[in-house]
């Protein structure tokens, strides 16, 4: 680039190829082969599907709130990068859903040109939203939140998605597998990040260490809902296309007491939150934050369902 | 100013000076060659150097606030995707900004206080509010558009810390511009409601645009000597015709309109004649007086102020393992 060139100047060009994002919507799912394997539900996987993109989606919807908010810069881009990650398997799992059961996407005014992964995350109500309850809670600042609580919680939630996508490698759905060889490599930094942070404050001052412990049994009674099974996460085990997440639970724990150990911190003794009438975050009830995370989450595009973005 | 290594710091006109330096130094401009952070200069031209990288590094921060604002807003998560991406490269744009101050003897925490306290200025654009999603494609054409403009010529600046900054800044930001045309472009083809929100936000971000360049030529009292050191390399009255050049005919393209009754094609001239920015407001806005100068401001120091502990424990953690270690 020289001190004359500007691409200002080029903006009109016709090489559209030079555009970092193409110039219009392309299926995250573009180009790749979606048919079923023998055996396997479309519904199910479909259900399957939204369950693990939604643990994304929305905990990239909190991780992005830190943008501009963090401690550093470094780690206003290091959250922005998970938030990221995490975001890009949202899109490829709930274009996978679609994929495999319209029936699952929210259907909108005749003529809409939103696409299907935008109706999953814009259009669907909060009963309908599959992900666990451990991803919802607002982090930054105001009530109960700060740096220690989102190293806790990412700490926890890294490590189980991490060993749930080191299985789904071998998935017999080849999109799911693809996603998961994917994921494996990006969730290896995002517990990386966190177990160093954790260590860092459990060690660094007396008040990064209360921090810490507080954070930690803030998220903690969370815990166990991420290793319960849900009928649909029975039926993809045995169809061979997912995980039936109680067979993580040890393996999980064996990285979280390395973690815990090195800091010298003792595995919390909290109480488990229960379920509301019978059901947690795979069957649709969810916290009261994830109300109004939704609202305004799906404030601009429910706002203009025949919008074009 | 602030800390300086006694070989690098000498104040220029000082009878001490030796004048063999100031001949390199004076040499080294006059080829148009960079000025490293270990070459002698005077004390004018490392002042000048950290106050407009600085300047610039804190623009790039606060400036991750007025579209952080539509963060947990996007309509879609292709443009979620974009936005993060982009709000998380500016981060990055004052990282490496900063860094450069850092090679000239001044750390990102000094500079940071310098910012919350008011001692350093900041872009006045990012004072104004982003009041709806067509203001994220706005601020990417017009916003990053004059930015561009700015710095491309930046990338040669004489400063080689900052020259180099510059171009890997400038690579992404022709990609936030893009983003922004193209976002701006989406929403032309949409509904009528979205047509209408591109042009209310283009009426709202044009004169604002204009005023980035800054001050008109005359009224500008540091870019005389800033060009003799190759330090800046036009004029602001030079680049914001250009600016005004360019996005006429992007505007058409788009399909909006630009607010400005005066804009007119001068055939003798070969450019746009077009009217003045309100200077008073540009004045009222730099001197704190703008819709959210003290929101900026606010919000920058409570994420400081709220990592201390953070950046305390880091300290103190890398102080163990160096103790540790020995």
């Amino acid at each position: 680039m020289t001190d004359r060139e500007s691409v200002y100047d080029g903006l009109l060009g016709e090489d559209t190829s030079q555009w970092a994002f193409g110039t219009s919507f392309e299926d995250p799912l573009a180009g790749v082969d979606t048919t079923l394997p023998d055996g396997v539900d479309a519904a199910v996987l479909a259900a399957y599907c939204l369950m693990l993109g939604d643990d994304a989606l929305i905990y990239s919807h909190r991780l992005g709130q830190w943008a501009s908010n963090a401690p550093d810069l470094e780690d206003d881009i290091a959250l922005s990068n998970i938030a990221l990650d995490l975001l890009g398997q949202a899109r490829l799992l709930l274009g996978r859903a679609a994929a495999a059961d319209a029936g699952c996407v929210p259907v909108l005014p005749e003529g809409s040109p939103v696409p299907a992964e935008d109706a999953l995350a814009f259009f669907r109500d909060e009963g309908a939203f599959r992900n666990v309850r451990l991803v919802e809670p607002d982090d930054v600042g105001g009530a109960g939140g700060d740096f220690a609580v989102t190293i806790a919680r990412l700490l926890l939630f890294s490590c189980y998605r991490l060993a749930l996508m080191e299985r789904l490698r071998s998935s017999r759905d080849p999109v799911l597998a693809a996603v998961a060889v994917k994921a494996v490599k990006e969730l290896t930094y995002h517990r990386d990040y966190a177990g160093r942070w954790f260590l860092t404050l459990a060690r660094g001052t007396e008040e990064s260490r209360r921090r810490l412990l507080a954070g930690l049994a803030l998220v903690w009674p969370l815990h166990d809902e991420l290793f319960g099974t849900h009928p649909v996460e029975t039926l993809v085990a045995e169809q061979g296309v997912g995980v039936d997440p109680s067979t993580l639970a040890a393996e999980v724990d064996v990285v979280l007491e390395q973690v815990f150990s090195v800091s010298s911190i003792d595995r919390p003794a909290v109480a488990q939150v229960g379920p509301v009438a019978g059901g947690m975050g795979r069957e649709g009830r969810h916290c009261e934050q994830m109300g109004r995370l939704l609202a305004q989450m799906q404030s601009v595009a429910r706002a203009h369902p025949l919008g074009l973005w | 100013m602030t800390t300086s290594s006694p070989e690098l710091a000498r104040d220029v006109g000082e009878p001490s000076e030796p004048e063999a330096l100031r001949a390199a130094f004076d040499h080294t401009i006059e080829r148009h060659d960079r000025i490293e952070s270990r070459d002698w200069m005077p004390e004018r031209y490392r002042s000048t150097v950290v106050r407009q990288v600085a300047q610039h590094a804190h623009s790039e921060i606060i400036g991750m606030q007025p579209e952080g604002n539509w963060l947990t807003r996007a309509p879609s998560l292709r443009r979620k995707a974009i936005l993060l991406a982009k709000v998380q490269d500016e981060a990055g744009h004052g990282l490496y900004l900063y860094s450069a101050c850092e090679t000239l003897g001044v750390s990102r925490d000094e500079l940071t206080e310098k910012l919350i306290e008011g001692q350093q200025k900041y872009s006045s654009i990012f004072n104004y509010p982003t009041l709806s999603y067509a203001d994220v494609g706005t601020i990417g054409w017009l916003v990053d558009g004059a930015a561009i403009c700015n710095q491309v010529p930046l990338c040669r600046t004489s400063y080689g810390p900052y020259g180099r900054a510059m171009i890997r800044i400038c690579k992404e930001e022709s990609f936030h511009q893009r983003q922004g045309f193209e976002l701006l472009a989406t929403m032309m083809r949409g509904t009528a409601e979205q047509r209408a929100m591109v042009q209310e936000s283009v009426d709202r971000f044009w004169w604002p645009a204009l005023m980035m360049f800054g001050p008109p030529d005359a009224d500008s009292p540091n870019t005389e000597q800033s060009m003799a050191w190759g330090i800046k390399r036009d004029t602001n009255d030079d680049l914001r015709q250009k600016f005004v050049d360019m996005s006429v005919p992007q505007a058409q393209a788009l399909g909006v309109s630009l607010p400005d009754p005066d804009l007119v094609w001068n055939e003798a001239r070969g450019h746009h004649d077009f009217g003045q920015p309100d200077w008073e407001e540009f004045r009222a806005v730099v001197k704190g007086g703008g819709p959210c100068n003290a929101e900026r401001i606010a919000h920058r120091r409570r994420a400081w102020e709220e990592g201390a502990w953070v950046r305390e424990a880091a300290t103190a953690f890398a102080r163990q393992q160096r103790e540790e270690q020995s």
